[in-house]
């Protein structure tokens, strides 16, 4: 398992690097999407990978660290906010710019 | 536990609330709440300033969770240093958006709250993964400020802002984990402790992780090589914002600070001065190249930004040094090149605003009316700027300089300082020639000639004061400084204040 997920981390975070530097928004905004999917697999998987352990004391043997979870929620929550966002930027860019570059196609 | 502490980061995001409820409300109105605000916020950084100034450690648990399970605030006298800077900035900025730039676009005055909200946050926590959720939160209203009044060319450079911006966010993330995975813990003081006690097979690790907390805090200070984003930025922003956003690249060398003396300070065992081999070469060539920017600019925002770089090249030059003296200095030239800068930022959109087509491009154009109070105005902005002598430009260039007379890197520090204060002064100098001596008289325009207005002269007067009263009372700012610097330097006196009885 750890070799999976962290095969999993590192291909997202590939793909992302790729993806983030290419000249169009779109394949920017998937990058970034990339490396924040990676960013919360690794959060997680800092609080120890374990199967059928509650993060509640008391209700197993042993139970799982919460705190990367809860980490994991505010990041997603925070991720999620900015890919809104940056999405309606690259729109607002592609109407404004009349094209798609992230450079916004040179001078104008 | 005084909720002193917790006063300045809350009054922002109630206000910036408040202001989001009433957004049907009048222009007048909403200015008046933003600036009623805005003067409170100066007024707590005040009280906090004091409640520290002798010395005290104030630790707010928020929720009344002990550290290192819940969440702090600490406000020692460099926190309180930095808020203090930003509400009087955040004052005077917001005077100048009210001759009218806050109409440019919606939720000018939410956003700018929230900004503020995120600023005394940043400053105040002391939790690794809190100040990650701070940086956004800053960011995100810095978003939405740099896009204020539309327009292709901030489009364009806010996509590059954000997308780097989030880069660094991710950065931070993997950064924040893998501590949290090492460590077991974000709280600073704690991660302080337990960075010290690193067993050796996981050495690689934390230095790969407080690396990479340097590379953000780098690209938020806009240190070379990540400076790039920055004169785009900065100088397509409304003049306001670009006058607040000269704090921002000082959240990212504050960062540096406080990770560099509280994380990585001398007590870190094997792991002590982790960035000090890279902090003082970037910070040298972050100053010289960013002075190349303001000799090549072609108009006065851009030269308004690339002078940001410079500065923050020489805060961290003063920082990188690493010595009491070097800090203290650092902390002197902090708040006036703020200060010096925002004023320049002003000063170039109400020069813009008379000059018609020719807005703040380096040409000649028609006469600017009362140029002999802007362009006194600018002479004043550009000494402090130059770091010419008598204003506090020169007092904290001379700290550094002195600062360094014992350091091995003695001769690049002084050679690169005075190069670039002599380019910048050349470039200074070759701007104000061009803007108010090289114009001809001029019939044509004379839709732009209005007179100078109070909500313009305000700020940028107010805005130079503060830098001419940091020259005037030098003395106790500078005593101050050290005393900060002294604090940082003492890193148990944090650690003792924050874990107490929990260890």
């Amino acid at each position: 398992m750890e070799a999976l997920l962290a095969l999993s981390i590192g291909l997202l975070t590939a793909c992302g690097v790729y993806l983030v530097l290419r000249a169009r928004s779109f394949a920017v905004v998937l990058g970034l999407t990339f490396l924040s999917y990676a960013v919360n697999l690794f959060l997680f998987a800092m609080g120890r990978l374990a199967i059928a352990q509650p993060p509640v004391i008391g209700a197993a043997a042993t139970s799982a660290d919460p705190l990367p979870q809860a980490l994991v929620l505010t990041a997603i929550v925070i991720g999620f906010a900015m890919t809104a966002f940056v999405i309606m930027l690259a729109l607002k860019s592609r109407a404004e710019l009349g094209n798609d570059h992230v450079d916004g196609g040179g001078e104008p | 536990m005084s909720h002193l502490v917790i006063a300045p980061v809350l009054l922002p995001f109630l206000a910036g609330v408040i202001l989001l409820l009433l957004r049907d409300l009048p222009m007048p109105s909403r200015r008046r709440i933003a600036a009623t605000a805005a003067i409170g916020q100066i007024v707590l950084a005040v009280l906090l300033l004091c409640a520290v100034s002798g010395g005290d450690i104030l630790v707010y648990a928020l929720g009344d969770w002990p550290a290192p399970w819940g969440i702090v605030l600490v406000a020692d006298r460099l926190a309180a240093w930095m808020v203090l800077t930003t509400a009087l900035l955040a004052l005077f900025a917001l005077l100048y958006a009210g001759s009218g730039i806050d109409r440019d676009g919606r939720h000018f005055h939410v956003l700018f709250q929230m900004q503020l909200f995120g600023l005394s946050g940043a400053f105040l926590t002391g939790d690794l993964f809190n100040l990650f959720v701070f940086f956004e939160i800053l960011l995100i209203a810095s978003y939405g400020l740099l896009l204020h009044g539309g327009g292709a060319h901030r489009v364009r450079a806010g996509m590059h802002y954000v997308v780097l911006n989030l880069l660094g966010s991710t950065l931070f993330l993997f950064a924040a984990g893998l501590f949290y995975g090492v460590l077991g813990t974000l709280n600073f003081a704690d991660l302080a402790v337990r960075i010290a006690a690193t067993p050796p097979e996981n050495l690689g690790l934390v230095r790969a992780a407080g690396l990479m907390l340097f590379g953000v805090f780098a690209l938020k200070a806009a240190l070379l090589p990540l400076h790039l984003w920055l004169p785009a930025a900065y100088a397509s922003a409304t003049a306001p914002v670009a006058a607040l956003f000269a704090i921002m690249t000082k959240v990212g060398a504050y960062s540096i600070l406080r990770t560099h003396t509280l994380l990585f300070g001398p007590e870190a065992g094997p792991l002590a001065d982790l960035v000090q081999p890279w902090l003082l070469p970037a910070a040298l060539a972050t100053l010289a190249f960013g002075m190349l920017g303001v000799l090549a600019a072609t108009r006065l925002t851009q030269q308004a930004a690339y002078l940001v770089v410079a500065s923050v090249g020489t805060l961290l030059i003063a920082f990188g040094l690493g010595t009491h003296d070097g800090i203290a200095a650092g902390l002197y030239y902090l708040p006036h090149s703020t200060f010096a800068a925002a004023s320049l930022f002003l000063l170039s959109d109400a020069i813009a605003r008379r000059r018609g087509a020719s807005a703040d491009f380096f040409k000649t154009s028609g006469d600017i009316p009362r140029a002999g109070l802007w362009g006194g105005l600018f002479f004043i902005s550009a000494v402090l700027l130059a770091g010419l002598p008598p204003l506090s430009g020169f007092i904290g260039k001379f700290m550094i300089l002195r600062a360094a007379l014992d350091h091995s890197a003695l001769p690049w520090v002084w050679g690169i300082v005075l190069a670039t204060a002599l380019l910048g002064l050349i470039a200074l100098a070759r701007s104000g020639s061009l803007l108010f001596f090289r114009s001809h008289p001029d019939k044509t325009e004379v839709t732009n000639r209005f007179s100078p207005t109070s909500q313009e002269l305000v700020p940028i007067i107010g805005l130079l004061a503060l830098a001419i009263g940091l020259t005037i009372w030098a003395g106790p700012a500078s005593n101050f400084a050290r005393a900060a610097a002294t604090q940082l330097l003492q890193p148990e006196a944090y650690i003792a204040a924050v874990l107490g009885g929990a260890r």
